[in-house]
């Protein structure tokens, strides 16, 4: 029977979770054989062996007091120091990542990738690239977790967050739904393939696909009329969106946004929220309702691939394309 | 052990026990003792219930197909389970029982400062126990017991607001408690008993009744906007109306992670006596345990976070409550090592009570550090919402709080009732919950590790053999805790009387009548030594 004691380790964050588990359960084995070693010795060595014996009392030490007050604490701070530094290199994707897209809905992963390929509760990733996952949830909250890679995320209703992570060891690994998500919770739940490059190319040119992700924005972003004001009108009602994305935004209450995938989202479905300085509100109508989480991604990247090339439906995403993206703040998701 | 005085046979001294019969003594009394009866009658009911249900969680766990059941009666299982176990058995379990009893005892007071308050509070919890219970037989609630929004607000379709009410009323009946013990510790303490003289387990409920009154009004208040946006959607939690998901995790966690240590720090305060008692000697560093239950009601408010590390909050924000959770962890590490030197050069017997100390000890042990895996931040990435997760918090409030409540129970029941139980049976069963405990909780840090989610109706095969572990511990669990529910409720009919004071320990309780008068002491008591003078000669005539 297939019965393992310890996860497989598959990406580059993998081994260092590890050998900092390791050194918790270390330190924790020495520390709970300590007590259960005093406590067995004292309760032999010290056993009442007259009914009337009274030992002598002893107050206290503040020597000790302050010894296994500091000792431990200064221990403890190694554990804090070390998981912090992981959960920093977590939480930074490296420039060069690919993106993917993961939106959670009761109880289905749905994927998508800039090439235009989609897969529900099945991601694929090449050996050895740091993968960009953005997550998004159409409805209660989930959690995106890959027990091999050591990585989870809450997917939150009404906003997105970034993770990301470099595979390393080809395979097929678990994905689970790891916040209680409802009936099928248990259910939610997935294979991410880890493929060497070359196999990874051919899946990539495999899939019959209805266009790049962009272009698929595209085509949204024409049925939805948003190209009539957006990119046509020459009467000065909306913002053109060219050259937008990754820009600084002068609002017009004063403040200043970076346009990044949160802007973006949130001027498609609650427009008034944020009024570029110079348009009047009201104007847009709320796309709330109208369009899905995996949608509004397609026209999140349909709006950067104007920015990078400054022509519509331009063939800006590549699978991994995003590399030739400029320094782009980071998701704006703290 | 016991050097039982046999009390003579035309025994039927006046005590709060014989005092009156009939249900409206009962009903209507306002005696801390009877009150504190009444709760364990309550919690008693409670915790069966809870165990039921958990019983059903490991049987369908057995397999990892979800076959005994479907999915949707799994979910309201472990809900169940976690609304019943930690609103209706661990909040109130030792406070409001041998609290209940013995902190009027113990300071020398004739009864709590507010007696019809005390008995208003468990006509609180009652009626916030008779929601949770509507909650369950109208066809139950699958939010878990953490109620996270937008799923219990918007999208459960099942009784959340009659068991979120009850979780609400349950919620003063806590405050109430918490209140009458601040006034009664700061004014009714006997002549002498001061603050430095506080039996461990008066300064441990202190630090308790603290939290319950600062902390329990924001889950209240959580709750009840629950209530509100899902029956008026007024948004407040979910995005789609307008509302941050996020915010209820905040306010949620800032009550329910000070509310582990209401549910673990009356515990403590059980351990400090059982220990002090047999190892008949003084407490290892009185003040550093006594000062270490006020840290952690302190430091256990600012900790709330760790909960939270993977919801997107800030990587700083993260910094800052992995190094306060760190921190918090040092007054427990004080307290285990002081009970342990506490036993250094003691003189040390091994009845019943002592067993389930040795247990706490070693568990919470286990428990705490476990604890600082999930507040290391790298680690809790992987570790939180898994089964780690499950058997940390079950070694903190099963391995601890629940063999302190039995260690209490059995320490203080001569007292309570006036009777000894077969100490012969109390060891079997305390060896019995140990063994079942770990062989229950110990693989399913594995599990967690290797990455199976909690809250999982069906799982991967790969973590079969583990759940079968699992499954078998908890049966011995749940018979380890069977037996002394039977020998104890014997020993009301058939066990020996236990005199007054059948341990020869220390402090006020112990100096009076088993079971005591209605009104505790005979004449008000004078103090006149620290607490836990075991070395002092026997008793110096009181009063």
């Amino acid at each position: 029977m297939d019965f393992p004691l310890w996860p497989e380790a598959a990406s580059t964050v993998a081994g260092d979770v590890d050998n900092l588990y390791i050194y918790l359960v270390l330190v924790s084995a020495v520390m709970t054989l300590l007590i259960f070693l005093a406590v067995f010795v004292f309760a032999i060595k010290y056993r009442r062996r007259k009914a009337d014996e009274v030992p002598a009392p002893i107050h206290g030490s503040l020597k000790l007091e302050i010894t296994w007050s500091i000792i431990p604490f200064l221990v403890m701070l190694t554990f804090f120091w070390w998981g912090a530094k992981i959960f920093f290199l977590n939480a930074t994707p490296p420039p060069d990542s690919m993106d993917v897209y993961a939106v959670g809905k009761q109880w289905m992963w749905k994927i998508q990738y800039p090439g235009g390929q989609r897969e529900i509760n099945e991601l694929h990733v090449p050996v050895g690239r740091p993968v960009k996952v953005t997550v998004a949830s159409e409805d209660v909250i989930h959690s995106f977790f890959i027990p091999a890679f050591r990585i989870k995320h809450d997917v939150v209703p009404g906003r997105y967050d970034t993770m990301w992570f470099t595979a390393t060891k080809p395979g097929r690994y678990h994905i689970f739904c790891a916040e209680y998500c409802g009936t099928e919770h248990s259910g939610m739940v997935g294979w991410v393939t880890v493929m060497n490059p070359a196999d990874y190319e051919n899946w990539v040119s495999s899939g019959g696909i209805s266009g790049s992700m962009a272009q698929q924005g595209e085509r949204m972003f024409e049925q939805l009329g948003c190209s009539t004001c957006h990119l046509l009108d020459r009467q000065g009602r909306c913002p053109n969106l060219r050259g937008v994305y990754g820009s600084r935004v002068q609002l017009a209450d004063g403040r200043t946004v970076v346009a990044d995938d949160a802007y973006v989202r949130e001027s498609i479905l609650n427009p008034n929220a944020k009024i570029v300085q110079g348009y009047k509100p009201d104007v847009m109508p709320s796309f709330q309702g109208q369009v899905t989480e995996e949608q509004v991604l397609q026209l999140i990247v349909y709006v950067k691939s104007l920015a990078i090339t400054g022509t519509p439906g331009a063939t800006a995403a590549a699978p991994g394309g995003a590399g030739r993206r400029t320094t782009q703040p980071n998701g704006g998701n703290q | 052990m016991s050097t039982a005085l046999e009390q003579p046979k035309a025994q039927e001294k006046p005590n709060y026990l014989n005092a009156e019969y009939g249900w409206k003594s009962w009903l209507f009394t306002t005696d801390h003792k009877r009150i504190a009866v009444l709760y364990i009658i309550s919690i008693s009911v409670m915790f069966m219930l809870g165990g039921i249900f958990a019983m059903l969680i490991r049987l369908e766990l057995l397999t990892p197909q979800g076959d005994l059941v479907n999915s949707d009666t799994y979910n309201k299982f472990f809900t169940m389970h976690g609304v019943v176990m930690v609103f209706f058995f661990l909040v109130p379990s030792i406070p409001a029982t041998l609290g209940n009893f013995l902190v009027p005892m113990m300071i020398g007071a004739k009864d709590l400062a507010f007696p019809r308050i005390n008995l208003l509070s468990w006509y609180i919890y009652i009626v916030g126990a008779l929601f949770a219970l509507a909650a369950i037989v109208m066809g139950g609630v699958d939010t878990g017991w953490t109620f996270y929004t937008p799923f219990s607000t918007t999208y459960s379709n099942t009784f959340v607001i009659t068991a979120a009410v009850g979780v609400f009323i349950a919620g003063f009946s806590s405050i109430l408690t918490g209140l009458n013990f601040i006034v009664t510790v700061h004014k009714m303490r006997a002549p002498g008993m001061t603050w430095g003289r506080l039996p461990l387990f008066v300064w441990a409920n202190y630090a308790t009744a603290l939290i319950q009154v600062l902390g329990t009004p924001v889950v209240a208040i959580t709750l009840a906007l629950v209530g509100l946006e899902r029956a008026f959607h007024i948004g407040i939690f979910d995005p789609a109306i307008g509302g941050d998901p996020i915010l209820f995790q905040h306010m949620f966690w800032f009550y329910s992670h000070p509310a582990v240590y209401i549910m673990i720090l009356p515990g403590m305060g059980v351990i400090s006596e059982v220990v002090t008692c047999f190892s008949r000697k003084g407490v290892f560093g009185y003040p550093f345990i006594a000062g270490s239950s006020l840290g952690i009601a302190i430091i256990g408010f600012l900790v709330w976070g760790h909960h939270m590390f993977v919801t997107g909050m800030s990587t700083y924000a993260g910094l800052y409550f992995s190094l306060l959770t760190m921190l918090v962890a040092v007054p427990s590490a004080i307290k285990v090592f002081n009970w342990t030197a506490t036993m250094f050069r003691g003189s040390i017997s091994y009845e019943t009570p002592m067993l389930y100390a040795f247990g706490f000890i070693g568990l919470f042990t286990i428990g705490g550090l476990t604890g600082l895996f999930l507040g290391t931040l790298g680690v809790d990435v992987h570790l939180t919402d898994t089964y780690f997760v499950v058997a940390h918090f079950h070694y903190v409030m099963v391995g601890g709080m629940v063999l302190a409540y039995l260690g209490g129970l059995h320490f203080w029941w001569p007292k309570i009732t006036g009777k000894l139980y077969p100490d012969g049976w109390g060891k079997f069963s305390a060896l019995l919950v140990f063994a079942g405990f770990n062989l229950t909780f110990f693989p399913q840090f594995i599990t967690g590790y290797l990455g199976q989610p909690r809250r999982y109706h069906a799982y991967a095969p790969e973590f079969q053999v583990l759940n079968v572990m699992s499954t078998a511990g908890a049966s011995v669990l749940g018979l380890g805790f069977l037996i002394p529910a039977i020998y104890l409720l014997m020993s009301l009919k058939s066990g020996k009387q236990a005199g007054d004071n059948p341990w020869g320990a220390k402090g006020l309780e112990w100096e009076t009548a088993s079971p005591p008068p209605t009104f505790n002491f005979d004449e008000t008591p004078v103090v006149t030594e620290e607490a836990y003078a075991y070395a002092k000669h026997e008793e110096e005539p009181v009063g």
